[in-house]
């Protein structure tokens, strides 16, 4: 197997379904020549061609509205938001057309396609590169969201998203996406859409979590072992569907729950985790289910987003406060 | 017949109309001959006359409280009769929401639009009508899926050209600027058709635009642009032949701009006498296509439209028909919220589904 960062398994990811799938197009902002900002569909042009893989002119609500129109026409686009923050422009033709063809149509025409975007913060970056928007998206009727925090669930959860016959939002957490090394599988294969990831097992408590966190709440979770406490970790891997069975299983056992999240804090998918917990585990908890988010504010610039990224030790803070509830 | 040269003669930056008949139906041009058969021309007619009657039940079956909202087609017939000409079985029709006779050319049953505008959407689901879009609310938002259709058909080498409707409003939307130059730069081949009916609801197009013409919006983007009498359906239909050749010969998109009025209201809840003068009603009430029509028709002697009454008859029946057919449509099913969000319901919406059944059934509580 051959040891890939999470750019390197995307693009792996990418090139597998070009090659196996002619109706699968990238295109995008930067993503042809240059092989996109992150390099992440470096060498898919040149593999591929320039009708498959390509600059599209600069307009994030264009590159989502048509990628409609292909999917619609029998093809599968995977399209690329260069950054999180410039999804938005797009928002009127995901919330009001990809995610409602399927059912405005009765069937008749179906959204196949899939939008990556890269997000979240910690990469010293200007406004609008750091941002992390899932909630939008889970909150729109229609989408699937998915998140993957290792180089093998990316590939896998890719794969998954472009086979998959409804649209996904597919979200990247660019922070990691060369932080973690792994070994992955060079043939094709998918990880279902739906299915969270128990990375810990644990007994005391259950921290639930998706993307670039999952990091933060493993080192959290060695802190936590040296005071002798066992915690259980969730990878959520997509934010909607929500895996009720793996999150009850978890908390129904442990009893305590924490839900870290890098997005601010009202109205996220944190609230939406907590609720899950009530509805499915409220007679075994043993304290309030807590969260742990971004804060109702814009993420800093560079200088202060050392108060708004979520560290191993806010998190460890938490926990502490949890167990001795 | 309109051509790459007339293209040329009538650019919009001349703000030169293309026009082929009169306001009484006579050619302006003595030499001119229609590109159509007599026949054609008499079919043109009979279709007319049919959307303009089916509109008219429409409204009044919303009237008697049969039917939610509607949007009038009144005076903007003969844009659509001229599409519904030209446009081919495997063309895309990607509708705004007034285009009512090229709807039907394309295979869409006056039941369906019924049943659409009476609250359902089954009414979408456009069995007949291949390649037919549902109609698009948030304004000028799908003419991106027109460009999208367009690369495709290119990418499967598929020879088929896509109609993307708009109104004037719509031209001052992002979604209008980024279609037109996407599908300059990709090449694509889109037919865009602006219908220019003066009002967008109430705003009436000197404050959407200080364009001298909407065909200008199409010259930065290097698309062959046009401005069309949109009340004339010789003129109309020339036009639409020649973009739709053009788009078909791989030469790219093409914008019309069809400049038409609005007899009617926006929709069946508007009150246009709040934003409009009877002098301007009257003035264009001289442009009505039907009457230009029926003026060439009765010139040339090519069918007795005194007729009229009797046809008009047999198309309400028809009509009234249809509107029983959407009436009698099976009740909404609590399954239809569900079971078209995904391919597969997700857990998630079963479980909301099935607590919506359980309060069905005990209701009032326990017992």
């Amino acid at each position: 197997m051959k040891v890939m960062n999470m750019v390197q398994a995307i693009n792996d990811a990418l090139d597998t379904m070009l090659t196996e799938d002619k109706s699968v197009v990238v295109y995008g902002e930067d993503v042809g020549v240059e092989g996109g900002v992150f390099r992440v569909t470096e060498g898919l042009q040149l593999k591929h061609g320039a009708a498959r893989v390509f600059d599209s002119p600069l307009a994030e609500s264009a590159i989502a509205g048509t990628a409609l129109g292909m999917a619609i026409a029998g093809m599968k686009p995977v399209i690329e938001m260069q950054f999180d923050g410039f999804s938005y422009p797009a928002f009127n033709q995901i919330l009001s057309h990809i995610s409602r063809f399927r059912n405005r149509t009765r069937g008749k025409f179906t959204v196949p396609a899939v939008i990556r975007i890269p997000y979240g913060g910690g990469i010293n970056a200007l406004e609008h590169h750091s941002e992390s928007p899932e909630a939008y998206f889970g909150h729109t009727p229609g989408l699937k969201v998915v998140i993957p925090s290792t180089p093998y669930d990316a590939k896998g959860l890719l794969i998954a998203a472009i086979e998959d016959p409804d649209p996904v939002i597919f979200m990247e957490p660019k922070r990691i996406y060369r932080a973690i090394k792994q070994e992955v599988p060079e043939e094709k294969y998918n990880i279902p859409i739906g299915k969270a990831r128990v990375v810990n097992v644990g007994e005391q408590l259950t921290i639930i979590a998706y993307g670039a966190m999952i990091r933060e709440a493993q080192k959290a979770i060695v802190m936590a072992k040296q005071k002798g406490w066992s915690v259980e970790l969730i990878d959520l891997r997509s934010i909607w569907p929500i895996d009720r069975d793996t999150i009850r299983e978890s908390v129904r056992k442990t009893g305590r729950v924490l839900i870290v999240t890098e997005a601010s804090q009202s109205y996220g998918a944190a609230a939406e985790l907590i609720s899950i917990v009530n509805e499915e585990a409220f007679l075994s908890l043993e304290a309030p289910p807590a969260r742990l988010t971004g804060f109702d504010t814009v993420i800093p610039l560079p200088l202060g987003e050392k108060y708004y990224i979520i560290s191993p030790e806010r998190i460890f803070f938490e926990i502490d406060k949890l167990i001795r509830y | 017949m309109f051509n790459h040269e007339t293209l040329d003669k009538y650019s919009p930056l001349e703000n030169k109309i293309f026009q082929l008949i009169d306001d009484d139906g006579m050619p302006l041009d003595k030499k001119w001959k229609p590109a159509l058969s007599d026949k054609q021309i008499i079919q043109a007619y009979k279709d007319l006359l049919f959307e303009r009657t089916a509109d008219y039940m429409a409204v009044s079956y919303q009237r008697q409280g049969r039917m939610f909202t509607y949007p009038p087609n009144l005076g903007q017939e003969a844009i659509h009769i001229a599409t519904g000409m030209v446009i081919k079985e495997d063309d895309w029709l990607v509708p705004d929401f007034r285009e009512l006779g090229a709807w039907l050319a394309k295979g869409v049953s006056m039941r369906e639009i019924f049943l659409y505008f009476k609250g359902n959407e089954d009414g979408s689901r456009f069995v007949n009508a291949k390649r037919m879009l549902p109609v698009s609310v948030p304004i000028a938002s799908q003419l991106v899926h027109a460009v999208g259709i367009g690369y495709a058909m290119n990418y499967q080498k598929e020879k088929a050209v896509v109609f993307a409707f708009v109104g004037d409003g719509g031209t001052s939307e992002g979604d209008f600027h980024e279609a037109l130059n996407f599908a300059a730069v990709w090449n694509v081949p889109v037919v865009f058709i602006v219908q220019n009916n003066q009002f967008a609801i109430s705003v009436p197009i000197k404050t959407q635009t200080k364009s001298q013409n909407l065909a200008l919006k199409g010259v930065a983007y290097a698309i062959p642009s046009v401005l069309v009498d949109g009340n004339d359906v010789f003129a109309m239909h020339e036009v639409l032949a020649f973009a739709r050749d053009h788009a078909d010969s791989g030469k790219g998109p093409v914008l019309i701009e069809a400049r038409t009025y609005r007899i009617g209201a926006h929709t069946t809840s508007d009150d246009p006498t709040k934003y409009r003068t009877k002098e301007e009603e009257a003035a264009w009430a001289l442009k009505d296509p039907l009457k230009r029509l029926k003026g060439y028709i009765e010139a040339k002697k090519l069918f007795d439209t005194s007729g009229e009454e009797a046809l008009v008859a047999e198309y309400k029946k028809k009509i009234d028909k249809e509107f029983e057919a959407a009436e009698k449509h099976p009740e909404y099913p609590l399954d239809d919220v569900f079971k078209y969000m995904y391919q597969e319901m997700p857990s998630e919406l079963r479980r909301q589904k099935n607590a919506y059944e359980n309060y069905l059934q005990n209701k009032g509580g326990a017992k």
